[in-house]
């Protein structure tokens, strides 16, 4: 018998990510780009496609586009256009979307992600800038639906990688690593409940080492991290199926039912739609200057890789610590501003990392939503370190901070939380703890050494948890022993 | 002479002069319109109450010194591809036949704001598409020189309107010859500016990257007086040119004197009518005896011109009308089975013939397959020819030639043969390829006395000594003040 070794799989993924920038007004028109809104409330004869109207390319939203471009290690090109992609669909008011075909204006860039194998470079084919469309909003009680296009003309970039993407873990990196940049440059806010991050994973699978890519399937409504991180799961254990039975791969396009956890065919390459791309008529080319680049280069803020760096190099702290507080820009923010004003930065670090993420979770606030300034935590932490308070005090003082957005110095010394080392008030609370407990002395003096635990813990009662433990410790045994 | 006869500087005139006051202008051009417009269909709408309102305003204006404009008060008429704000635009079509603007183009703003008193919106080939404005959905408009002819197209209500006394100047657009032809036709002015010199906002895009909007008049000085108050750069349309125009009255000069001008011969070829022939031939002739150099020259890639033109014009055109879906505006089709039929029955119902034609080429001509072949060898051609008219500007001032290779022709003569009459477009398309300025003036007549036109064609945003040009041969002519009889 031969023994035949079952064939393994690598799994080969690109995503397409589009996210909404953060302009005020739209792409083309001046309409406010904010979230929410009555329906169609937010637009205009522009926005809405009328006609004889023209579109007036809004500036800011090719810079932002040049600056997630930069941000990713892009060529940004000098002489770009628009292009028309046509195709119909009620939300979409012109019958066609503005968007960019063969010149965008970024292109062959990176991110850098952490996967188990250490970093991995995944490439940016290209960003180009577009306008995204209205929405369908299905009737609940007839057959009919509404369009509401208070989001057509919202600035979009859609950034495209290279299949560089092995394993839903990685997508996830990926997809975190670039909200981090977009949101740390401050071009998009990039949330995926709001719509403002979305993105399209292809997947395909091969045989382990083969250099063909296998036919693709690209999965569509991917509305969380979560979902992609399921939907990549469980498309690739699908086409492994398909193809180890003995089937074929077909190109086509997937919705992805989330409270399912599986996916459905939603068009096939045979009806795979011609988009007819031309060139914008309405827009002239774009030249992007050499002097906008610099500038905008120069704008650019600290990106969270370098900042990572610095917290490693200039606090000392561990990278994983470093990778977590740089996941986010606020986090990344909130903490800089602490570790600004504080001596003691891997504290502030613990602080942040620990109970302000339990707390956060716990009470189900954003950072934003922080009712004291990043400066209260490093005094928190000095109060500690200078033995003002000590350490079960600095919690109470830490929750108390998050109800009343007071100082913490405040808070300590209204309620008189001060750590007692005055040594006469200190030595009579330990000659009464001896007296009270006498067999606890005579378990100590037996030689259980541990016995003198339990009177600590008395005497820092008696204290109401405000004694310095370790003077209390020094006084007890001075007694016992003397 | 009566005065729906009088041009924009005459009726300035006695309206400076108190002669006449511009409600009773405006009342006169009503009656006309309704006494004559039964006859000649011109207008698609006539805006009575408005024109009546906007003229006391403008007189009151005129009276209290704030408003010293030579169009001021002055009544003219709008194609109906042009949107007009709170006043029906259909581009005569079933499917804006509802369509009421909430905006003025820029163009009928900067009139306004010069005075001018809005008659009514004219008739059009539907949607600029066509050479005959035989196309509209609401009316066939009749040539005031004859009667049982078209007026040409596709601004074919504004270049009626103007020879017929219906409006003392109109404004067309010209993607392709829309607003020549139909000057040629009907024997009055008709200027296409340079691209990106007027403003395209409002203007119901055909083909973007071709379409103009200019003046309809009755004299070149006209002329000179409307383009002065439209052209401009507008910060709504990016495609408008930033630079600084001139006065173009300024060049009301009667002098050609030392001027070159280039006469191709793929202009006066055997399938141009004779009498056109002739009639271009004898304005070298007047050209030449005032002192102008007159020379044949050629530009050999005229068998280009038309596929070339057609195939972008009809690809932007397929994208441009693909947001008449009936969801937001416009006709809309009863009891839909679902979207996709509720889509495509509100385009079948909606459009004529003749648009769904060239939306169905254009969509064609950008399919994947099909794209390379033909519209990017077109994109290609269209650098080519621009190539080829530029070279002819750097020997030549001018170029000069007729505007169509036939006088108006008869109702429903062409209608049914599309490629004959896209065919027809041969002298005037070159013009908006290239993105360069061309002027239509009356030359002569042909043997059914019917008008023939000149084209002056000149270099980019050089509109300057094509109007000059224009001056000078009307000046020393006499054919721009014949006027149709119309049995009146
Ligand atoms: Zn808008």
């Amino acid at each position: 018998m031969i023994e035949v070794k079952p064939m393994e799989y690598e799994a080969v993924i690109g995503l397409e990510v589009h996210a909404e920038l953060s302009t005020k007004s739209k792409i083309f028109c001046s309409c406010t780009t904010e979230f929410g809104g009555q329906p169609n409330t937010h637009c205009c004869p522009i926005c809405l496609g009328m006609p004889g109207t023209l579109p007036v390319l809004n500036r800011k939203a090719v810079e932002y586009a040049i600056k997630a471009g930069l941000a990713t290690n892009c060529t940004i090109s000098l002489f770009t256009k628009q292009d028309r992609k046509n195709y119909f669909y009620p939300d979409l008011p012109k019958g066609y979307q503005i968007s960019q075909y063969d010149l965008p204006l970024c292109k062959d860039g990176y991110v850098e992600i952490e996967t188990e194998n250490g970093k991995k470079k995944i490439r940016i084919n290209r960003i180009h800038i577009e306008e995204d469309a209205g929405k369908l909003v299905h009737s609940e009680y007839g057959n009919y639906s509404f369009v509401d296009y208070n989001r057509t003309g919202v600035p979009l970039i859609e950034i495209v990688s290279e299949p560089d993407i092995s394993s839903a873990a990685e997508a996830k990196a990926y997809l975190e690593k670039l909200k981090a940049i977009l949101q740390f440059i401050g071009v998009s806010d990039c949330k995926m409940e709001e719509g403002s991050l979305r993105a399209d994973v292809n997947i395909s699978v091969r045989p382990k080492g083969s250099k063909q890519l296998g036919e693709r399937t690209e999965m569509k409504n991917l509305n969380s991290f979560r979902a992609v991180y399921r939907a990549i799961e469980a498309e690739v254990a699908r086409q492994i199926e398909v193809i180890k039975s003995g089937g074929v791969i077909h190109r086509e396009t997937r919705r992805w039912d989330d409270a399912k956890g599986e996916s459905y065919p939603m068009r096939s390459k045979e009806d795979a739609q011609d988009y007819r791309y031309f060139p914008e008529p309405d827009l002239p080319p774009l030249i992007i200057k050499k002097e906008l680049i610099e500038r905008l280069k120069n704008e650019l803020p600290e990106l969270p890789d370098a900042r990572k760096q610095r917290y490693i190099s200039e606090y000392g702290l561990p990278e994983y610590d470093a990778g977590v507080l740089t996941s986010s820009k606020e986090l990344s923010d909130f903490f800089d501003e602490a570790a600004k004003v504080s001596t003691n930065v891997k504290a502030v670090s613990n602080w942040v990392m620990g109970d302000m993420l339990r707390i956060l979770r716990e009470k189900n606030m954003e950072i934003a939503e922080i009712p004291f300034s990043p400066a209260y935590l490093a005094k928190l932490v000095a109060l500690i370190d200078k033995g003002v308070i000590n350490g079960p005090t600095a919690k109470k003082v830490f929750e108390e901070m998050f109800d009343t957005g007071k100082d913490p110095e405040t808070i300590v010394k209204e309620q008189g939380l001060e750590v007692l080392n005055d040594e006469s008030v200190l030595l009579e609370v330990v000659e009464r703890v001896i007296q009270e407990n006498p067999n606890s002395v005579a378990d100590y003096k037996k030689g259980k050494k541990k016995a003198i635990g339990f009177l600590v813990g008395q005497a820092m009662k008696a204290t109401k948890g405000k004694a310095n433990p370790q003077l209390i410790n020094e006084l007890l045994i001075k007694k016992l022993e003397g | 002479m009566k005065l729906h006869e009088y041009t924009i500087s005459q009726l300035h005139d006695l309206i400076s002069k108190r002669e006449i006051s511009v409600p009773e202008l405006t009342r006169y051009m009503l009656d006309r319109i309704e006494s004559l417009d039964s006859k000649l269909e011109c207008y698609i709408t006539v805006t009575e109450k408005q024109a009546m309102e906007q003229a006391e305003k403008v007189q009151k204006m005129i009276d209290e010194g704030t408003l010293n404009s030579p169009l001021a008060g002055i009544p003219m008429g709008i194609k109906d591809n042009i949107c007009t704000r709170g006043i029906p635009t259909t581009c005569a079509s079933k499917m804006l036949s509802n369509f009421v603007p909430p905006y003025d183009a820029h163009v009928v703003k900067k009139l306004y704001d010069n005075g001018a008193v809005l008659l009514g919106k004219l008739n059009m080939d539907e949607f600029a598409m066509g050479s005959s404005t035989e196309s509209s959905h609401f009316k066939k408009t009749k040539n005031p020189w004859d009667t049982e002819r078209v007026p040409g197209g596709s601004s074919g209500g504004s270049a009626a309107a103007v020879a017929a006394g219906e409006a003392i100047y109109a404004l067309g657009s010209d993607t392709g010859g829309s607003i020549r032809q139909p000057a040629s036709f009907c024997g009055c002015v008709g200027l296409k500016p340079t691209y990106g010199l007027v403003s395209r906002f409002g203007l119901v895009a055909y083909a973007s990257s071709f379409d103009q909007i200019g003046p309809l008049t009755k004299t070149v000085t006209d002329c000179a007086l409307v383009l002065n108050a439209i052209a401009g750069h507008d910060p709504m349309d990016l495609t408008s040119s930033r630079r600084q125009h001139p006065d173009y009255t300024k060049a009301l000069v009667n002098d050609v004197k030392g001027l070159k001008i280039g006469l191709p011969r793929e202009f006066i070829d055997d399938s141009v009518q004779k009498d056109i022939r002739d009639a271009v031939l004898n304005a070298v002739k007047v050209f030449s005896d005032l002192g102008a150099q007159c020379e044949e020259i050629s530009i050999p890639i005229m068998e280009y011109v038309v596929p070339t033109y057609y195939i972008i014009a009809l690809a932007e055109a397929s994208s441009n009308l693909a947001r008449y879906d009936g969801v937001k505006f416009g006709y809309r089709a009863a009891n839909p089975k679902d979207m996709l039929d509720f889509c495509m029955r509100s385009r079948s119902e909606g459009f004529g013939t003749e648009v769904k034609r060239r939306i169905l080429l254009g969509t064609y001509v950008l399919s994947s397959g099909y794209y390379d072949a033909y519209y990017k060898k077109a994109l290609k051609a269209r650098t080519i020819i621009t190539r080829e008219f530029n070279k002819a500007f750097e020997k030549y001032d001018i170029i000069i030639g007729p505007v169509s290779p036939t006088t108006a022709y008869r109702i429903g003569e062409k209608i049914n043969d599309p490629v004959q009459m896209y065919m027809e477009d041969i002298f005037t398309v070159p013009v908006n390829i290239a993105g360069l300025p061309a002027i239509s003036i009356p030359c002569g007549f042909d043997s059914k006395s019917l008008p023939i036109g000149l084209q002056i064609i000149g270099k980019r945003f050089d509109e300057t000594t094509v109007i000059r040009a224009a001056y000078t041969f009307e000046q020393n002519t006499d054919f721009h003040k014949a006027w149709p009889s119309l049995n009146e």
